[in-house]
Order: structure tokens, then sequence, then C-alpha cells
């Protein structure tokens, strides 16, 4: 047994060297909690907190459907005060479930109420991140809209996200029902199917791997992505490699707001403010390839060439994507895999 | 009054073993589980997803294609737990730490990479990757206890007129069965709860319990049709177990066991067939291995500059060489953790064995040790979240419950292991030990420990690189400023751009690195008794 008390108090003091720390009594703290794809430059939160005296920690796991749920999950103590990371696909769950309360600051109302969920001032539009269709500009004579891609001239050409395990994915199929309504959608995708659509079921398949335009070099040269994916395929040249369709985008908007039972709710909205900064908006493109919410931010040299806007994508009320999520996915998995 | 039966009055002290990891494993497993599973059952509804013929394919499914993985991962290991325990060469503690670098793989790269070998490949290509990452779990773990099997029993058969094979079928074999059973219910678990190769490479056609399960939970919030997946998750994982525990009952015996230096020597004639296999597993096992390192050149060495950044504008919070000094934190804290709780484990088991106690209780606790394994890790996590606020300092958000939750998953392959191997010392050792007057301590120092030695350090390296290597829980509950290797290399592979796909495949070579460097420092320790042994 002697042997294994040295175990037992090195396991004790190693346990403590991933330990918090502990607080500094008084200080003004907000944790913030998101989905991976969360970027920011540590130089930005340390300027907030001179500002503010306000120390932000980050908590993040899973994609925006599991971040979602672990605050429905949690609502009744909440892992933290801030959540960022909501879209529009998740909003009226979040919303229903009375997960976020209030907060209207001063910069609400600098262009991120043009893509508000409701006026509850619930939750405050951070970023815009379109989902379009991309092309391998090898690609001769390329698609520009959904029903070109139905067209013989592509077959096998296109390769898709599954909308049951994907984010983009679903947003693509969210934009084929905008774009087709209730009542033609699923033809349209019996014609995709027609047309030897492929499908992965992740994005990394269809962007690293199956596609041509990207570093993976793969066999179909038309792929749904992102709006902002081709400002990371500019050659050294300074010349775009792919190009995404704007006729084909599907607008996902992601949400901050202060959390029901935030510890300190006026702190908590100081840091739904800073996340509608300029300060913050100026940083959004470059760390997680999302347009800013807010009017009269630029954005990055390369994006104007690679990677502008969208100015008409498809959209659909939140409301309407939280009652019928789960049905169209399953309509799509018997028009698509049945 | 319950002392009264003399088992019990000796079983007394082991239970008191035992009550550590039990513990250990009620607060942390059972106790989340159980209160995600009853949100669920609670909503309702779950006789509907049970009556659905659906349901039963996807039990099917799961479970045929995790038990043809394992078959193919133990035909596959044999020949390796030969090459490492019996044989001879130059180069052999290489092999034995180059074994274990599919595992640490995470599941986002070899599903990657079986893809591009197998683009159309399905449910092959599905059991051919579960079995990759578990070929190493049935060499390692049959490879331990064949190292100290006395090599005369089988000379004895030869002598008497047996050929090699009937010599390895009626007199080795038999002898390696408790290690195969551990390897294969252990296999069996992570080929039935493996998440990320089945979503990679099932597409959208393919879903197994574990997929769904987690479909259901994170994606749609339907805790009713994910508690009704998991009490079925759970029932398969038990009837394996129990099955596995009777298979057991009947082999487990004791065996007269040697050191390794005995019993290893160059293979002679015959044993050449089951080196060139052994040989051929390990080349096939460095195909999707070798593809890896070549994609990680495939820029130069700028995926390897990049690992002292973080990454292509900033997408992570960590450098490269953060992340692996991470890792190598979590999985150090990890598997102190795991082995104290496996060794106070194990010692319990072999202890209540010997009690008298019904045999069926002892295999209770041992499978109980097991169901970590067999849980799908998001149900544990999303189980977390509405428990772990009761304990002091919330843990829910805590740096410490990484290795707590890898601790869990490493500390039932510290028993699978260091057990076998145990229950196999000679009770007439021990007896001769106590007759010339050793207490019960000095016995097992003298007897048990140099005997289990090599496995109990050999079960620390793969505990450590297990740990290394683990993501599921480890993605759910890393802090973006404390990412691992692993999630460091999943999230490098979902953004764009040429720079952050070239440095997820060289923090791959990177961990691949870490772990032979880790496996063979490890064990190079050296554990009193078993030099002189």
């Amino acid at each position: 047994m002697r042997r294994f008390i040295p175990l037992v108090a090195l396991a004790l003091v190693a346990g403590c060297s991933v330990g918090s720390g502990g607080e500094t009594a008084g200080e003004r703290k907000v944790v913030l909690v998101t989905h991976d794809s969360f970027a920011v430059d540590q130089s930005v939160l340390d300027r907030f907190r001179e500002r503010s005296g306000i120390t932000v920690e980050v908590r993040s796991s899973g994609d925006a459907g599991a971040l979602t749920n672990q605050l429905v999950l949690t609502k009744a103590n909440p892992l933290g005060d801030v959540a960022f990371g909501v879209d529009n696909t998740f909003a009226s769950r979040a919303l229903d479930e009375g997960v976020f309360a209030e907060h209207r600051g001063p910069e609400s109302d600098k262009g991120q109420q043009r893509y508000a969920v409701d006026d509850s001032g619930r939750l405050s539009a951070v970023d815009v991140g379109d989902v379009c269709v991309n092309v391998d500009n090898a690609l001769a004579d390329p698609p520009r809209t959904f029903e070109d891609l139905a067209d013989p001239r592509f077959k096998d050409k296109l390769v898709v996200e599954d909308p049951a395990t994907s984010s983009p994915g679903l947003a693509f199929l969210l934009g084929t029902v905008a774009h087709f309504g209730e009542q033609g959608w699923q033809g349209y995708w019996a014609q995709l199917k027609a047309n030897g659509v492929k499908v992965v079921s992740g994005w990394e398949e269809a962007y690293t791997q199956e596609f041509s335009g990207s570093s993976g070099k793969g066999p179909r040269p038309i792929v749904v992505s992102y709006a902002s994916s081709p400002s990371a395929e500019v050659g050294d040249d300074g010349t775009p490699r792919t190009t995404a369709l704007l006729d084909t985008c599907f607008r996902q908007v992601e949400y901050a707001g202060v959390l029901n039972g935030a510890k300190n709710p006026e702190d908590a909205g100081e840091v739904v403010d800073f996340l509608l900064s300029e300060d913050f908006q100026e940083t959004v493109a470059d760390k997680m390839y999302v347009y800013p919410s807010r009017e009269g931010v630029a954005l990055p040299e390369s994006w104007a060439v690679a990677a502008p806007l969208p100015q008409n994508p498809a959209t659909l009320p939140a409301a309407d994507i939280s009652a019928n999520r789960q049905r169209w996915i399953e309509q799509w998995r018997s028009a698509v895999q049945g | 009054m319950a002392l009264r039966r003399p088992g019990l009055r000796r079983a007394a002290g082991p239970l008191l073993f035992a009550a550590v990891p039990l513990g250990f494993l009620a607060v942390f497993f059972l106790w989340p589980v159980a209160a995600i599973v009853r949100l669920g059952v609670v909503e309702g509804g779950l006789a509907a997803v049970w009556s659905e013929a659906g349901t039963w394919g996807l039990v099917g499914f799961t479970l045929g294609q995790a038990a043809a993985a394992t078959v193919v991962a133990v035909l596959a290991g044999l020949p390796v737990a030969f090459l490492l325990a019996r044989v001879r060469l130059p180069g052999a503690a290489l092999v034995r730490a180059a074994v274990l670098v599919p595992f640490v793989l995470p599941t986002v790269v070899v599903g990657l990479a079986f893809r591009s070998l197998m683009p159309d490949g399905g449910v092959l290509a599905i059991v051919l990757a579960n079995a990759f990452f578990n070929v190493a779990v049935v060499a390692r773990t049959v490879g331990g206890l064949w190292a100290h099997l006395d090599r005369r029993a089988e000379d004895a058969a030869r002598a008497l007129g047996a050929t090699r094979l009937r010599a390895f079928t009626s007199v080795t074999l038999p002898a390696l069965t408790p290690a195969i059973g551990s390897a294969a219910a252990v296999v069996f678990l992570f080929c039935a709860t493996s998440f990320g190769v089945v979503l990679l490479l099932g597409g959208a056609r393919y879903r197994t319990l574990e997929t769904e399960i987690y479909l259901r939970t994170v994606e749609l919030l339907d805790l009713s049709g994910a508690a009704a997946l998991s009490l079925l998750q759970f029932l398969a994982v038990v009837a394996v177990l129990v099955a596995g525990a009777i298979a057991r009952r009947r082999r487990e015996g004791a065996q007269e066991l040697r050191g390794r230096a005995e019993v290893a020597r160059r293979p002679e004639r015959g044993e050449w067939v089951a080196v060139a296999l052994a040989y051929g597993v390990l080349a096939a096992l460095a195909v999707p291995v070798v593809a890896l390192v070549v994609r990680s050149f495939s820029g130069g060495f700028a995926g390897y500059a990049a690992l002292n950044t973080t990454g292509y504008r900033g997408s992570l919070q960590v450098t490269g060489v953060e992340a692996a000094v991470n890792s190598l934190r979590a999985a150090t804290d990890a598997t102190l953790l795991a082995m104290v709780l496996g060794v106070l484990a194990s010692v319990a088991l072999v202890l209540l064995g010997r009690s008298g106690l019904r045999p069926g209780f002892v295999e209770g606790v041992d499978t109980a040790l097991m169901l970590p394994l067999g849980v799908s890790a998001v149900t544990v996590g999303f189980g977390y979240l509405i428990t772990l606020d009761a304990l002091p300092g919330d843990l829910r958000t805590s740096p410490v419950l990484v290795p707590l939750a890898q601790a869990l998953v490493v500390t039932p392959l510290v028993v699978r292991t260091l057990l076998p191997v145990l229950r196999s010392v000679d009770d007439r050792l021990r007896q001769a030990a106590a007759a010339l007057g050793a207490g019960p301590w000095r016995v097992w120092r003298e007897v048990d420990i140099p005997l289990a030695g090599r496995s109990l350090v050999a079960s620390a390296a793969f505990g450590y690189v297990v740990a290394l290597g683990e993501f599921g829980a480890t993605s759910f509950l890393a802090r973006p400023d404390a990412a691992t290797l692993p999630v460091v290399i999943g999230r490098l592979v979902a953004r764009p751009g040429e720079l952050n796909n070239q440095m997820a495949y060289a923090a791959c070579t990177l961990l691949m690195l870490v772990t032979v460097v880790v496996a063979i420092a490890v064990e190079r320790l050296r554990v009193p008794g078993v030099g002189e042994f």
C-alpha cells in the first residue's frame, strides 16, 4: 500500500496544476458561453477589460445546436452569463424555453436591428454568415442558380452535406425550401438526386475532401459551403480560386444575449454591447469567416474581391424553421435516400 | 450480522478498496447518465421509439458492425501479440510503441484517410476503420499475458508429438483465452460506441445507436428518443459484458507465470509464419498512417512551421505546441488517477474472487467498471450539465473535468490489462511465501507485484496514450484556451484555408511522435522486482 501513497499525492498535485487558480474577490468576471467556432484575439478582450473593468471568460463546446440545447438544459442554473452563437435556425427554441433575458444597449441599433428575430430585445444579431454553393473557378461555364444545379451539364459535380448532421447542410436545405416553396422543394431534390448529387455527413468531407477547389483537390467542382469561403482560397497572385454563387445563399445569423439567471446582468449586458461594438465587429471576418452585423464596418481587402456579402439571400422566419425542422429533415431523407 | 459468513468477513477489506473506484463511477458516470435518461423518460414516448422497425435496424447494425470489427481486430491482433510477447528481434520496443499510434489518432482524420483510400467503402470501410483503431487493444492485452506464459507447457506438448498448430490450439490458446476475452469485450464496446468513424464513413446512409443518440440529444433535443435509444444501448452493452464474464469465468485460472526474458527468443521455422503475419498487419496499419504523414508535407514544412502559431488567421486560441503541452498535462493527470482507481479495483476484484463470495457478485462489480466504455460520450456529457453543478465548485465549468472524464475511459482499460495477469498468479506461490512467514503485504510485494509489474507499466503506457487521444469527452469539456491536440486538429480540419489543413496533418504527426516517445519512456520505467525475477 505504501507505494500507492506517493502516487495519490502526485495525482493531487498534478490535479492542482490544471486547477482554476482561484478568483480574486471583487473581480468583475463575465462567463461567455459559446460554440467552438468562436474566436477572438486576446488583445481585443484585454482592451475591453481596460475600458470596462470586466474580464471575459470564454467557455465553448460543440456547434450551434449543441450550444442551444446545453443552454436549454441548464436554464435553471446557467453555465455562464452571456451566450453567443445561437443562430436563426435555433433561435426560436431558445426563446420559447426562456433562456434569454431582455437587454437593450446603446449599440443595439447600429444596423444589428436589420437581423432581429423579434422585437423582444432578448437576442442581438452579432454576425451574418451566408451558406452558398461554391464553385471551383477551373470549371468552365459554371452554374449560377439553384435550377442550374439540376442541369445535366453538372451531372455528378455537386457535393452537399446531410442536413441532419451538418449546419451548412441544413441551411442549404432551408434555402431550397425558401426558394421552391413547401410544394416544390422535394421535387427539386429528386432532380438533384437524379443528377448525381453526393451527400456526405459533414462540411469537412465535403469541402476539404470532395471539393476540387480546396487543398484536398477532390473530384467535385461544386460544393455547399459559405459565402466567405473563397476568401481563404486566394492564390499568391491575389486571384481567387473559388467563387460563391450569390443567388444560392441562405442567411445564417448568429445572436448573443444575456442569460436568464446571469450572476450580474448589468455586466453581462456590457459584454453583449462589446460584441456589437466596432472594436469586436472589425475582427469577426478575419477570425470567424462571417460578416459583421453592424453597419459601416469595413471588410478585409481580400473579401471585397473574393467574398462580398450576398445581397438577396433566401431566409425563413425563425419560428417556421423551429416548427418544421424535424419534418423537413425526415422528408429530405425519404426524398434523397429513400 | 452480515459479517457472520466467513466469505463476507474476508471480503470486508477488499470491499473498502472497491469503494473508491465504485464511488468515482457512481458520481461521475451513473448519476449523470441516470439524470439525463430520467429527463427523457419523464417526457414519455419511449415505447413509440421501441416499436419503430427502424430502431431495431439500428440495434442490429450497431451490434453487427461492432462484432465484425471485433473479429477483424482479434484476428489481426493475435500475430502482433505473438510478436510483442514471444519474439526477440531488434526494434521490439519501437514496435510495441508504434502499435499504439492508431489509437491516438483523432477519428476525424482517420475517417478522412479511410475515405480517400476507400472512396465508396460503406460498411467495409466502417468495419476496417474500427478494427484499425483497436488492433492495439488486442495486441497489448493479449501480449501482456502471453509474455508471462510458461513456455515449457508448449514445449512438452511438442515433445509429445503435437504439431506447432496443435500445441498452439490446445495449450497456448486456452491459456490466452481470458486475455482474448478481455480484449474482445473492450474492442466491442469501443466499436459499438464509435461515433466519428461511422458518421464520416457511413455518410448519410449508415447510422448506429451512437450517432442517432448524438443527433437526438445534441441537434434535436429529443431527450425521450435519446433516452429510449440510450436504454437499448445500455442493455446491449450489459448483455455483451455478462456474456463475456461468463465466458471468462470458465477459463480464467492459475497459470505458471514467468518473467518476459525467459519466454522471448528468436523465432524458429514455423513461427516465422506468425512473424510474417504480424509484420503484414503492421504494414496494413501503417497505410493510413503514412497517408497522413505524406499529407502533412503537402506544403513542404509550412504545416510544421505553423505548429508554433495559432493557425491561418488565428483559427485557434492556442498554438499547436501549447496544445501538445495541454495534452500531456491532462493525460498525465488522467493516467495517474486511472492507475490509482484501476489498481485499487483490480486488487479488490482479485481479493473478492479469493474471498469465497459468490462469483456473480464479483462479476457484477467487474461489469460495472466497464460500463463507461459502452455508453455514449454525449449522454455522459449532457448528464454532467444537469448534475455536476450540485457538487461544490460547479465542476461543469472546471478544467479538472477533462482528466476526470478521461480517467473514466482509461480505468477500465487498466483493469482489463491488469486483471488477467493478477488472476493468473498461481496461488501456491503465494501460499509458499506465506508459509515462509511473509505477511499479506509482503506476499503482494514479493509475488503479485513482480509478476504483474510489467502489465502494470504496460497498462500505464496504454492508458496514457488513450488519454492523449481521447476526443469525445475532451472536445465537449475542454476550454478553448486549454484545447488538447486532438481537439485542435478537429478545429483546424473544420476551417477553410490550405495552411489550416497542412497544420492539422502536421499536428497529427506531432501527436503520433509524442505517443511513441511517451510509450517508450513509460515502458522504460523500472519496476522494482521485475528485473530480479
